[in-house]
């Protein structure tokens, strides 16, 4: 799942519904794996498919639409902290989530995988809605450097938030494991100061 | 700054790292069978061993069927899960309750139960309900499975640091009115997202006149806020029920960590990020009759107009009407149990209405307690003789019908009145509807065949 991040440039596909929970990104009986493989052909499963395995009319059964960013309505992966939501998205192929707003967990359950949760305004969350409404095909640009998503159509951009820590660790593969081990020194000398450990 | 949340932070800080998060160091790690798998394989993978074995505690609790545990469980899936939590543990050291373990339940009933989740402590499980240790004074947490890993791997986790909310609910809440009522109360004024971000204090009369069992209900429910956690500062009512618990500090340190567990609290010159106020006494029991959580209204109350495309879907789902009461609803499913409302005093709440009176025929009733823990003070205060002559059998612990893992499913289209935590689409089983409410509520529903107000039923 680690891969390095720069621009991206893709089409997207649209899921303009408010709240989606992570029981509808990936229902809990999906989630008895002991690996991360596999998760994405059940993204959405309950959305996609009925229960005889037949599809149903859902935006990923739409060929009209693809792309490696999901743009969501509000409150996107509200709900169960499980992070096989994440490996769900990933393995689907999205690398980029964008919406007005994030559930915590959820939100940095995606950047431990390496997929970038963008958020935007909700003005430009329904722009991009409209245009992609309007043009199946519309581009957005994701400049990971610059923290900067442009909607191509129309030339609108907006700054997003990412900290520095975390920028670093998309843009070079780097994850936060590798960062704790190295700083080992620093845990030892906090236990033996606060007594614990 | 100088909130109770600032204070147990801070203490386990063990590094700010620069233009990023904190680097916050974890007192317990709770680790059951389904997000903590691939975490230890990612331990083995960079061939790690668990840096601070004697912190963590693992236990299943989701997979785990709630009849015939002495048996191998039927689905090989869930099997394979749940053996590989116990060869983690086993490879690893680690202490691990497993099933038909006496200490063994739901992983967030068991942590405050033996004493393992104490006041100013971290905790953290790849479960959002963690939130429920915040009730002992805790800062606990859920997280996901990376995250799991890093705490294996370091007994830290890097997390940027929360906001802070104070909840502070005024006066006493009123017969009939529990501390899941207040939860689903608070949920529907501030939606599902109204506290993202923060990390809440809960306070005020109507909070620390809550019992323990009542506060690790409230503190469960807090991550259907959207919040990180949240939390009540330890007093009397803490102590009291810690104290004697089997992982609890004990004779002289149980003293010296009672005066120490004294000193959180929020200064009096705290400053919160955000503070709401509410008054107890405009709270009635609760129910809800869409699929996220913060869509409940009290029960004499009528399903609003929905205000958007997300809202009339749940209608939609739900099969319910704008305008109408739900009073009168027929009941197909009754839940008790869950790490929300598992416990003895839940159990003895939903006695207290039934007894006397029988099962609704047509309703399927699962019981389940919290823990093996919670099964023996109810057998003990002879609730299990109430609820056999009511007509209810009671099960074996562990997360039963809360999310549709286990064989314990809600059918499609049937309407479930549970007192679990989420009623999102399909949840309970795929197309199962959920209505959340109290155990008094479940209780009253069971009987009736019926959704109905609880307070009709009451002596």
């Amino acid at each position: 799942m680690k891969q390095k991040f720069d621009i991206i440039h893709s089409t997207c596909v649209p899921l303009p519904l408010e709240n989606v929970d992570t029981d509808q990104i990936i229902p809990a009986r999906f989630l008895k794996a002991t690996d991360k493989e596999g998760f994405g052909e059940n993204l959405f499963r309950d959305w996609r498919y009925n229960p005889d395995g037949t599809k149903r009319d859902f935006v990923l059964n739409d060929p009209t639409y693809g792309g490696e960013i999901l743009v969501a309505g509000k409150n996107f992966g509200c709900g169960s902290s499980r992070e096989h939501a994440a490996w769900a998205i990933a393995g689907y192929g999205f690398r980029v989530v964008v919406s007005s707003f994030f559930a915590d967990i959820h939100k940095q359950n995606e950047l431990n995988n390496f997929v970038l949760p963008v958020v935007v305004s909700e003005d430009f969350l329904q722009e991009i809605f409209a245009t992609i409404a309007e043009n199946p095909k519309a581009m957005l640009t994701i400049d990971v450097p610059n923290q900067l998503i442009t909607n191509d159509t129309t030339g609108r951009s907006e700054h997003f938030e990412l900290n520095g820590y975390k920028k670093y660790c998309l843009m070079n593969a780097y994850d936060d494991i590798d960062f704790l081990l190295a700083n080992r020194d620093k845990i030892e000398a906090f236990e033996k100061v606060s007594s614990k450990g | 700054m100088n909130t109770l949340f600032d204070k147990i932070w801070d203490a386990h800080v063990v590094q700010q790292v620069t233009d990023g998060p904190t680097q916050l160091y974890i007192d317990r790690l709770y680790c059951h069978e389904v997000t903590s798998p691939q975490a230890f394989d990612g331990l083995r993978a960079r061939g790690l061993r668990p840096y601070r074995p004697g912190q963590i505690f693992c236990m299943p609790d989701h997979n785990t069927p709630t009849h015939d545990q002495d048996k191998p469980i039927e689905d090989p899936v869930s099997r394979k899960q749940v053996d590989a939590l116990t060869r983690n543990a086993e490879e690893f050291g680690l202490t691990h309750f497993g099933m038909l373990h006496p200490n063994n339940g739901i992983i967030h009933v068991v942590g405050p139960e033996q004493g393992l989740s104490l006041p100013g402590m971290t905790i953290v499980c790849g479960d959002s309900h963690t939130s429920t240790h915040g009730a002992v004074g805790a800062v606990a947490f859920g997280i996901g499975t990376s995250e799991v890993e890093m705490v294996l791997a370091s007994q830290c986790i890097l997390q940027a640091k929360p906001k802070s909310m104070r909840i502070t609910v005024n006066g006493k809440l009123g017969t009939g009115v529990t501390a899941k009522d207040l939860a689903l109360y608070l949920m529907s004024k501030l939606t599902t997202s109204g506290a993202t971000g923060y990390f809440v204090e809960y306070a005020g009369e109507a909070v620390t006149s809550l019992t323990m069992e009542g506060r690790l209900t409230l503190c469960n429910l807090s991550i259907e806020m959207g919040a990180r956690g949240g939390f009540i500062a330890p007093d009397d009512v803490t102590f009291e029920y810690l104290k004697g618990r089997p992982y609890a500090p004990q004779g002289a340190a149980w003293d010296a960590a009672v005066e120490e567990w004294n000193t959180l609290c929020s200064g009096p010159d705290a400053v919160f990020d955000k503070e709401v106020t509410f008054d107890a006494a405009e709270i009635q029991p609760m129910i809800t009759y869409g699929t996220n959580p913060g869509m409940g209204i009290g029960i004499t109350e009528q399903i609003p107009e929905p205000k958007n495309a997300s809202e009339q879907r749940a209608l939609d789902y739900m099969q319910f009407k704008a305008g109408t009461s739900l009073i009168g609803q027929p009941v197909d499913y009754v839940f008790l149990g869950a790490c929300t409302n598992g416990r003895i005093e839940d159990f003895r709440a939903f006695a207290s209405i039934v007894k006397g009176r029988k099962k609704a025929e047509h309703v399927i009733a699962w019981l389940v307690p919290g823990s093996w823990k919670v099964v023996e003070q109810l057998k003990a205060e002879g609730l299990d003789k109430v609820l056999e002559a009511a007509g209810f059998a009671i099960r074996q612990p562990g997360c039963s019908a809360c999310l549709g893992m286990n064989d314990d499913k809600v059918p499609a289209g049937k309407l479930v009145v549970s007192t679990s935590n989420r009623n999102f689409e399909g949840r309970q089983g795929p197309g199962a509807r959920t209505c959340l409410a109290s155990p008094l509520m479940a209780g009253a529903a069971a009987v009736m065949g019926m959704i109905v107000d609880p307070r009709t039923l009451m002596p």
